[in-house]
């Protein structure tokens, strides 16, 4: 693959670039945020958003690995919910042995990627997850 | 008894399990029927029919209908989760408080043995060998598995990890021990779907499904139908004697969403929504958790009970582990929890389950439970959470003097 092959997030609150983190819409009125879009904000009905960075940086509240899923997705992994400064985010615990041994309740993590693979048109596709720090 | 009372006259609950020869309308008029024999009451008494069966062919409630008597009552077919079956007898709950008829009949069914796991894979990716996105999050691929899980024994996992997180005290052995209280309560139960005790050591050496639960920590995939009649206190006084002190009085009937809270579109929230319906449902028939016989609850996976003792204030708050750990819970200790052996081996039907919950207290308000039964019951709970979200509680009380 060569240097100068596009890239392409997973999803499209993850951001790439020379610190990749994630982003999401913000009420202006009561600050809760949103990974998808939202016609009204579902806290306070407010209807103005603006977009807000993520902390890479957070604590694993929830965790579980997952030994069985459907059918194409590799197991076992870790799934989470990661606290990034206040602001929960789901993502998968990576670059970690996927065992109760190595992951733990409180755990400190920071956001990283990864290739998904490169489709026809040489575009790589990118993910993300959080490693121990 | 008060006219503007609603009671259960009749309810039944098929076999849960494998059934094979029999398909969602014969199992919903297996139920139906027998609820209204249970009842004393015909198709002609009913003035409304709520329905619910999530995987059959849409128009459940009409086919069920045809299969049972058809007399031109409105039919509503209700889709609610796993709190179908809940949603169904709300409806028709409503109708009669509403004033729109006397008597209805609310039916859950669903077919489901064999169905594997529930929730999670996603879309598969079009094989034009390019990454499009796609969806509300613009992804290019599933994100199921790459962020996070969403299927269901790995979403209800980390909600029991949640609480330990909060609260500390649990463990994969706590988790554990739960689903042996209930696969051991099982053993009373002839309609479960598995009623075999299970020792600690088989349930955590069984296979990890989504740690820390385990397969026989899941809810059991099977068939089965609930059905219950139930008639306004009005025309109950015109009934006969027998159905009077059969008759259980519905204290409280309530159904809520999941309000907003941080987090909740990162993992479903299912505590706020289940103490807000209980709050609502204590308040509504004037008892607190302390007056409950019994309790039948959410169990869709081990982790998901705990939470729920909770969420249902059978405990203080934070203080589910040590509720727990006091016996309390179990058949014969002071709060009785899922003595029917629960979803984790009574089975899961899911459009059913709203109403199998509800059958399963009215049993021992009746004193009709058997072996099982719980001396002197007269008031009960009835839990059940459909992910989405959508919390039934019923509170249930015998009328027997």
């Amino acid at each position: 693959m060569s240097e100068t092959a596009t890239q392409i997030p997973h999803v499209d609150y993850l951001v790439l670039g020379d610190s990749p983190h994630l982003v999401a819409n913000e009420c202006s009125s009561c600050g809760s945020r949103y990974f998808d879009r939202r016609n009204a904000c579902a806290s306070c009905f407010g209807t103005d958003f603006t977009k807000v960075d993520i902390s890479p940086d957070g604590e694993v509240t929830a965790f579980t690995i997952v030994a069985f899923a459907a059918p194409g997705v590799p197991t076992p992994f870790v799934a989470a919910v990661i606290d990034c400064d206040g602001t929960q985010v789901r993502g998968n615990v990576i670059n970690c042995e996927p065992d109760a041994e190595h992951v733990s309740l409180g755990m400190k993590v920071k956001l990283a990627t990864y290739s998904l693979g490169t489709d026809g048109a040489g575009t790589e596709a990118i993910g993300f997850g959080f490693e121990p720090v | 008894m008060a006219s503007d009372d609603i009671y259960i006259l009749g309810i039944n609950m098929t076999k849960f399990g494998k059934h094979p020869d029999k398909d969602s309308v014969d199992l919903g008029a297996e139920a139906a029927m027998a609820a209204l024999a249970d009842g004393g009451v015909t198709m002609a008494d009913m003035g409304i029919l709520a329905a619910g069966n999530l995987l059959g062919s849409p128009g459940f409630g009409q086919s069920l209908q045809k299969q049972i008597g058809q007399t031109g009552i409105p039919v509503y077919n209700v889709a609610n989760a796993c709190a179908t079956g809940a949603t169904a007898l709300r409806t028709v709950v409503m109708a009669i408080k509403a004033g729109e008829c006397d008597m209805g009949l609310a039916v859950g069914v669903e077919k489901l043995s064999g169905a594997g796991l529930l929730g999670g894979g996603g879309k598969k990716k079009s094989d034009d060998d390019t990454w499009t996105p796609d969806g509300r999050f613009g992804a290019v691929s599933s994100t199921d598995g790459r962020i996070g899980t969403q299927n269901m024994p790995g979403v209800f996992a980390q909600v029991g990890m949640e609480y330990g997180h909060k609260y500390g005290g649990t463990s994969f052995e706590l988790f554990a021990r739960i689903s042996e209280k209930n696969h051991n309560h099982s053993v009373l139960n002839p309609l479960a779907a598995y009623s075999k005790a299970m020792p600690l050591e088989q349930i955590m050496g069984d296979m990890m499904i989504a740690y820390p639960n385990t397969r026989p920590m899941c809810s059991a995939n099977c068939d089965g139908g609930a059905a219950a009649v139930l008639v306004s206190g009005e025309k109950l006084k015109s009934l006969s004697d027998e159905q009077q002190r059969r008759a259980v009085k519905i204290r409280a009937s309530v159904l809520t969403s999941d309000p907003w809270q941080d987090g909740c579109q990162v993992l479903p929230d299912v505590n706020t929504l289940t103490r807000m319906a209980a709050t609502q449902a204590y308040e509504s028939a004037s008892v607190g958790p302390e007056d409950l016989d019994l309790v039948e609850l959410h169990d869709c996976f081990a982790t998901a009970e705990l939470v729920h003792y909770d969420n249902l204030m059978l405990c203080e708050e934070g203080g589910a582990v040590d509720f727990f750990e006091s016996g309390k819970p179990f058949r014969d200790g002071e709060r009785p929890v899922n003595v029917s052996g629960g979803l984790q081996s009574k089975g899961h039907p899911i459009s059913a389950t709203g109403i199998a919950n509800v059958w399963e207290v009215c049993h021992h308000l009746r004193n009709e439970a058997g072996d099982r039964q719980i001396e002197g019951a007269r008031i009960g709970l009835a839990h059940v959470i459909g992910l989405g979200s959508a919390c039934g509680v019923h509170i249930l009380e015998s009328s027997a003097a």
